[in-house]
């Protein structure tokens, strides 16, 4: 099934697990399995902050042929995502974007729009309208 | 390969010693104007980097530096990770490409505007830049090591009349000038420490 889905996989990455998970539940109630979806949330110990690791294998997890829109909350796990997806190769990376938008309702949202199959650059702008340009 | 080898152990000890005995300092300096961990996060890659110094010093001296790079990556856990390790991801891809070709002043310059790129920051917005740049500027004018650690350690003095422009700081906007940045810090706690090392590894 990885990378066989015609819809865009969401990664979700937050500093806080918690957040992290409870934005993925939400996503899921919301679209059920027709979405590939990951998050990681949290340091490498498992304390508040960010992993470019974890994050990497996250997008590895949710990955579409389709590409892959990513949600994050502050600025450390903007960048750490950013670094995780030159690590996916130049093949790969132009495949990811990480979303201008608000991470729970963005990630719904984008969510929502990917499950009907709509192609990343769509559920990547249907999910930045929610953020003041 | 033997004296790549003695210097790139005793740079990783020197930094490593650095911040394990500041990461107190650090934290303390990232409660006030951050979220608080950068002294744990720096410590955590440093261990990283000193549990992996039997194997990094047996690599050829740039692939090392660009190895560090990765694992700082991936252990630090916050932006500082990207930024230190594009920082020597960038030296040590250099040094690698162009070794004897290029001043390391010159490659310096080229990885700290990689981290400029990568943070989307420029001199002046209260970041590690603050202490990048004039140690650049120091390496170009072919400064005395122990200048190149004093204009490091003033420079991220100096980061306390700044106002944040970028990080978690930039969000007290006025609130964060009269606070050392802590980014800015650990960069010249290791600047410090690195040219104290070469200076007894090659003393001048």
């Amino acid at each position: 099934m990885k990378g066989k889905t015609a819809n865009v996989g969401i990664v979700i990455v937050s500093h806080s697990p918690l957040v992290a998970k409870g934005t993925a539940d939400m996503v899921r109630q919301m679209v059920g399995d027709s979405v590939p979806l990951s998050w990681c949330g949290g340091n490498p110990e498992g304390g508040l902050g960010t992993n470019a690791a974890g994050i990497f294998a996250a997008i590895e997890a949710a990955w579409s042929d389709h590409g892959v829109a990513v949600f994050v909350d502050l600025g450390g796990a903007e960048t750490n995502s950013e670094m995780a997806i030159e690590m996916l190769g130049e093949s790969r990376s132009g495949m990811v974007a990480i979303c201008n938008a608000p991470i729970v309702e963005g990630a719904v949202i984008a969510a929502a729009e990917a499950s009907g199959g709509a192609s990343l650059a769509k559920v990547v702008a249907t999910a930045e309208e929610l953020s003041p340009s | 390969m033997q004296t790549d080898r003695e210097l790139m152990l005793g740079l990783i000890e020197a930094c490593h010693e650095a911040i394990v005995i500041h990461a107190d300092d650090l934290c303390e300096l990232d409660r006030a104007i951050g979220d608080g961990d950068h002294g744990t996060n720096m410590r955590r890659g440093c261990e990283a980097v000193y549990l992996d110094r039997e194997r990094l010093c047996s690599l050829p001296l740039s692939q090392a530096i660009e190895t560090i790079g990765m694992t700082l990556v991936m252990s630090v856990g916050g932006a500082s990770g990207p930024l230190y390790g594009t920082l020597l991801i960038e030296i040590g891809r250099r040094l690698g490409a162009r070794e004897n070709e290029a001043h390391f002043a010159t490659i310096l310059g080229e990885a700290v505007d990689a981290v400029a790129r990568r943070g989307r920051a420029h001199a002046g917005d209260k970041t590690l830049l603050d202490v990048l740049y004039p140690v650049q500027t120091e390496m170009v004018r072919q400064s005395a090591l122990i200048n190149i650690a004093k204009r490091a350690e003033v420079s991220a003095q100096l980061t306390a009349g700044m106002k944040a422009m970028r990080g978690r700081a930039s969000f007290l906007g006025d609130r964060s000038i009269g606070h050392v940045d802590p980014g800015a810090s650990s960069c010249a706690l290791l600047t410090t420490a690195i040219c104290r090392y070469l200076k007894e590894y090659r003393p001048a």
